[in-house]
C-alpha cells in the first residue's frame, strides 16, 4: 500500500483511531510519518485534513444539509478582521490564523467542535488565574448554586441557606468590581 | 569521548527507568498549547511577530530562576546545527516540526530537561514535562505551574466558552494532551493487544505503535493518549487514561505470569537468543536492535536476565537514533555506517554493564 501521505513509498505506519464510533484509517511512510510529527509522540495526535475533510469543506456537505445554502451563498465569505483568515482557507488548513478567527468563524464552529470533541464544544477546564478573574467567580456561584439547589432537594434548609449568602456575597463583589453591572 | 560521559549528557530523567511502574510504563508526558491573544498564530504569523515571542520568552523566562524549575534556557533553532536538533527530537524534547523550518523557533528548557517549552512550533507555546515512569498527575502539576507563572506576565488567547484558543481546532478547550509510554511485549507475544485496543479506542484514547508497522509496534512500544481537549476539565482527563494506563499495566503483568507458566523454555530460548545478538553482532538496523532489546528488557523484568540494567531498552532506543550515533560518532554517517555504529554501541552498552558488575565502577 502507498503512503497516503506522499503516494511514493510503501505505507509501513499503520493504524486506525476511533473516536466516538468514528473510524479513520493512516498508512504512511516512515518518511512522512517523521515529517508530518503527527503520528509520533510529541506531535499533534491527528491529521485534521483526514478527521475534519468532509466537515469543514466550503461547499457540499453543509450544503446538502442546509436549506440555508442559497442564503449562504449570496452571503460575503466568512473572513476574520484581525488577521485576514477567510474561513475556506481555514477548512484546507484546519488551523486558525490568530485568536479572533474563533470570533468571526463562530457561527460555523460548533458541529465541527463537537465532531472533534466527542459531542463537547464548550470548555469545562482551567480558567487562567490573572485574565479569569471574574470567570473565576462565575464559575463558583454556579458551582455554589448547583449545591445550594442538591440542599434543597436533600430539604436542607439550612445549608441552602448558608450556601444563598455566600452566593449573594460574591455577586455583590462582582457588581462592585464592575461598576456598571445593575 | 567514552561511552559512560557521552550517556551522562545524554540522557534525560525519562530515560532512567525510576519512576512508580517504570518496567511497563516508560514514561508520561503532558503537554499544554498556550497562545499569545495579540499576536497571529505562527503559522501565519510574520517574522517580526515571531521574533517578538521569542524575546518575549527570553527577557522573561529565561533569565530568572523559578523556584520549581530552576534556571531555565532558551535554545534558538537556528543557532543550532542539524545534528543537534535532530538530538532534541530524538530525546522526545522537540517535536520535528519545530527543527525543520520558518525564522525564530526555539525550546526553553530546564536543566534537567524535564520541563521543555516549545516556542513559534504550531501554538506561541507549548508546555511539556516528561517525566519516567507512570506519573501523568505529576506531569499536569507540573505543566500547571509553568503555565501559571508564564500567565502571571503574558496574555493568553482564553475564551470563556472555548477554553484556550489554539491553532488547530483539535487542541481547544484545555490544550492538553497527556500520554504514557508502555512496553507491551507480553500482551504482543500472547496475541491479546489487539483485542484490548478497540475497547480502548471506544474511550476517546488512542492507542499507537512508536515507529512500528500495523498493531506490533517496533520494539513493543505503545503510546496511549486522550483524543479529545475540549468539554473535560484537566483533572478527568488525566484520570480517565490513567484507569486505562492502569488496567493496561494488569493486563501485561498477567499475560507475562501467563508465559512464565505456560512456555517458559520458550520464552528464555528467545530472551537469551535476543541477548547473545546483541552482545555479538556486527551490523544492526533500528527495527531489529530495537526488538532485540524488547526481549532483553523483558527477560530483565522477568527476572531471567540478572546483571543488566531495565534502563536499558530506554536508553539504547533513543541513542541508537540517527543523530545520537553521528554525534557520538562526531561526524555524518550513512545508512550502512550507522548500522555498523549502531551495533558497536549497543555492545559496548552491554559490555559497560558486565564491567561494572565486575565491580569496574558504576554508571
Ligand atoms: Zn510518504
Ligand atoms: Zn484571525
Amino acid at each position: 500500500m502507498l503512503c497516503q501521505e506522499c503516494q511514493e513509498r510503501e505505507a509501513s505506519l499503520h493504524f486506525t483511531k476511533i473516536i466516538n464510533g468514528e473510524k479513520t484509517e493512516f498508512h504512511v511512510c516512515d518518511v512522512c510519518a517523521k515529517d508530518k510529527g503527527e503520528y509520533l509522540p510529541g506531535g499533534n495526535s491527528f491529521s485534521i485534513h483526514q478527521l475534519l475533510s468532509g466537515l469543514l469543506d466550503t461547499g457540499q456537505s453543509f450544503a446538502k444539509s442546509s436549506k440555508q445554502h442559497s442564503r449562504q451563498q449570496a452571503k460575503p465569505e466568512l473572513q476574520c478582521k484581525t488577521c485576514g483568515l477567510t474561513y475556506k482557507k481555514f477548512a484546507e488548513n484546519g488551523r486558525f490564523g490568530c485568536a479572533d478567527c474563533y470570533q468571526y468563524f463562530d457561527e460555523k464552529l460548533d458541529p465541527v467542535l463537537k465532531r472533534i470533541h466527542g459531542g463537547n464544544s464548550v470548555h469545562a477546564g482551567k480558567i487562567p488565574k490573572r485574565k479569569g478573574k471574574d470567570m473565576h467567580v462565575y464559575r463558583e456561584i454556579e458551582d455554589l448554586k448547583a449545591e445550594m439547589q442538591n440542599h434543597i432537594a436533600a430539604e436542607e434548609f439550612e445549608e441552602a441557606a448558608k450556601i444563598r449568602d455566600q452566593i449573594r456575597s460574591l455577586e455583590s463583589s462582582l457588581h462592585k468590581k464592575g461598576g456598571d453591572v445593575s | 569521548m567514552t561511552l559512560k560521559s557521552f550517556m551522562n549528557d545524554a540522557i534525560s530523567p525519562w530515560m532512567k527507568n525510576e519512576g512508580p511502574e517504570a518496567d511497563i510504563a516508560i514514561s508520561s508526558r503532558v503537554r499544554l498549547a498556550r497562545n499569545l491573544d495579540s499576536l497571529p498564530y505562527p503559522i501565519i504569523a510574520s517574522e517580526d511577530d515571531l521574533n517578538k515571542v521569542i524575546a518575549e520568552t527570553e527577557t522573561k523566562f529565561s533569565a530568572h530562576e523559578h523556584e520549581k524549575f530552576g534556571a531555565l534556557s532558551l535554545l534558538k533553532m537556528q543557532e543550532l546545527s542539524e545534528n543537534e536538533k535532530r538530538v532534541l527530537v530524538e530525546k522526545h524534547l522537540v517535536s520535528p516540526h519545530l527543527t525543520r523550518e520558518g525564522p525564530a523557533r526555539g525550546v526553553l528548557l530546564s536543566e534537567d530537561e524535564s520541563l521543555s517549552v516549545m516556542v513559534n512550533e504550531e501554538d506561541h507555546f507549548r508546555i511539556q514535562c516528561l517525566l519516567s515512569g507512570f506519573q501523568l498527575e505529576e506531569g499536569l502539576a507540573c505543566a500547571n505551574a509553568m503555565d501559571d507563572w508564564m500567565e502571571e506576565t503574558l496574555d493568553f488567547a482564553f475564551d470563556e466558552k472555548r477554553g484556550y484558543l489554539t491553532s488547530c481546532p483539535t487542541n481547544v478547550g484545555t490544550g492538553l494532551r497527556s500520554s504514557v509510554m508502555m512496553h507491551l511485549p507480553a500482551l504482543v507475544l500472547t496475541k491479546q493487544l489487539n483485542r484490548i485496543l478497540p475497547a480502548i479506542n471506544q474511550l476517546g484514547l488512542v492507542v499507537r505503535g512508536i515507529y512500528g508497522e500495523g498493531s506490533e509496534a517496533l520494539g513493543n512500544l505503545y503510546q496511549v493518549s486522550n483524543q479529545t481537549t475540549l468539554g473535560t476539565p484537566e483533572k478527568e482527563i488525566i484520570k480517565d487514561l490513567s484507569s486505562v494506563v492502569a488496567q493496561l499495566i494488569q493486563h501485561e503483568r498477567a499475560a507475562r505470569e501467563q508465559l512464565w507458566t505456560n512456555s517458559k523454555d520458550k520464552l528464555e530460548d528467545r530472551i537469551y537468543r535476543s541477548y547473545g545478538i546483541l552482545s555479538y553482532s556486527r551490523r544492526m538496523e533500528t527495527k531489529e536492535a530495537m526488538e532485540r532489546l524488547s526481549d532483553v528488557r523483558l527477560g530483565i523484568d522477568m527476572g531471567i536476565i540478572k546483571d543488566v540494567q531495565g534502563s536499558i531498552l530506554n536508553e539504547l532506543m533513543v541513542l541508537t537514533q540517527p543523530g545520537f550515533l553521528q554525534q557520538y560518532a562526531g561526524e555524518a554517517l550513512n545508512s550502512q555506517e550507522r548500522d555498523w555504529r549502531r551495533a558497536a554501541l549497543i555492545r559496548e552498552r552491554l559490555t559497560l554493564e558486565e564491567e561494572s558488575h565486575d565491580g569496574g565502577g558504576e554508571l
